[in-house]
């Protein structure tokens, strides 16, 4: 994993930005049209931007590395239980909660619970009345099914996969 | 909680964010860029009616865009009308959400390259296998 401290987050930025500038001069129109669609993103993850703040603050205060590794020993159907709750109930972008899942994996979260929380991103509850419209209860209550089943599967095929990659 | 604790976990928690957030604006920078340089139609003309090919392109769609699951369903939608299967189309719903193709370089830098990569060709095999047993359990 690349540390935080380096600059890598910062050259992918620049280069992105350059990305911008080139859009910029060779096609102003448009890019004032990605520049619009890129301040709508930014005003509606304001919200999850705090959110993830506060859960991070929260997990400083009160997750210990190793009280954490102790309980994820202890109770795995719990932990299981508890990332895909967290999955599901989590709002946002993706990319807003790889902070917090960094965080928690260096404080000893297994690989295959972030897969599991990742995947069940895909659940979600407020959106649940639309996907039903488009496709009806029974593909929307079967797809969501699935998905809680698959995210265990993903989950521990990746650390499988991972274990294998790492020998 | 003590004054002095709180204080620490708040500076430690806003230098951490701090540290991220040129990969999340970089990211947020990269979706929009996608979003609205790549017509949404022209994914649709992609689709050639093969039963074996659809849904594993269904899901490199997927994986590609990015953005609100509100626009996959709109767009699944969309795609069902004009004919595509329903195996494609929930192969596309699925990968919409599960792999990050443009998240990747975010994920890779803050979750391990290995980690990222692994679970993102994991979840796009995944949502193709999803679609058929999802249309097997409805249909068969």
């Amino acid at each position: 994993m690349a540390s935080e401290k380096s600059p890598t987050g910062w050259y992918y930025f620049f280069v992105v930005v350059l990305a911008y500038l080139l859009l910029f001069f060779l096609n102003p129109e448009k890019f004032f049209l990605v520049w619009n669609f890129f301040i709508g993103i930014i005003v509606k993850i304001i919200p999850v931007f705090i959110l993830v703040f506060i859960l991070m603050f929260l997990s400083d205060y009160f997750i210990h590395p190793k009280k954490l590794v102790k309980h994820l020993r202890g109770n795995k159907i719990k932990t299981w239980a508890l990332v895909i709750v967290g999955g599901v109930l989590s709002s946002g972008p993706i990319y807003m909660w790889y902070p917090l899942l960094a965080d928690l994996k260096r404080k000893g979260l297994k690989p295959s619970f972030i897969a599991a929380f990742l995947y069940n991103r895909a659940i979600k509850l407020p959106l649940l009345p639309l996907m039903i419209f488009y496709f009806g209860v029974k593909y929307v209550a079967l797809l969501s099914f699935l998905m809680i089943i698959f995210s265990i599967l993903d989950g521990v095929l990746v650390e499988k996969i991972l274990e294998v990659f790492e020998k | 909680m003590t004054q002095n604790q709180i204080k620490y976990s708040l500076i430690k928690t806003s230098r951490q964010l701090w540290r991220v957030l040129p990969i999340l604006l970089g990211t947020i920078l990269l979706v929009s860029l996608v979003n609205v340089l790549v017509p949404k139609e022209f994914f649709l003309r992609l689709f050639s009616g093969s039963s074996i090919l659809d849904p594993i392109l269904g899901a490199l769609i997927g994986s590609i865009l990015a953005g609100n699951p509100i626009t996959s369903y709109i767009l699944g939608g969309e795609f069902l009308k004009q004919g595509i299967s329903l195996i494609a189309v929930t192969s596309f719903i699925v990968a919409w959400v599960t792999v990050g193709i443009i998240q990747l370089p975010a994920e890779s830098m803050l979750l391990g390259k290995k980690f990222a990569v692994i679970r993102n060709v994991v979840s796009f095999v995944l949502s193709i296998i999803i679609a058929v047993v999802l249309y097997l359990i409805m249909f068969v």
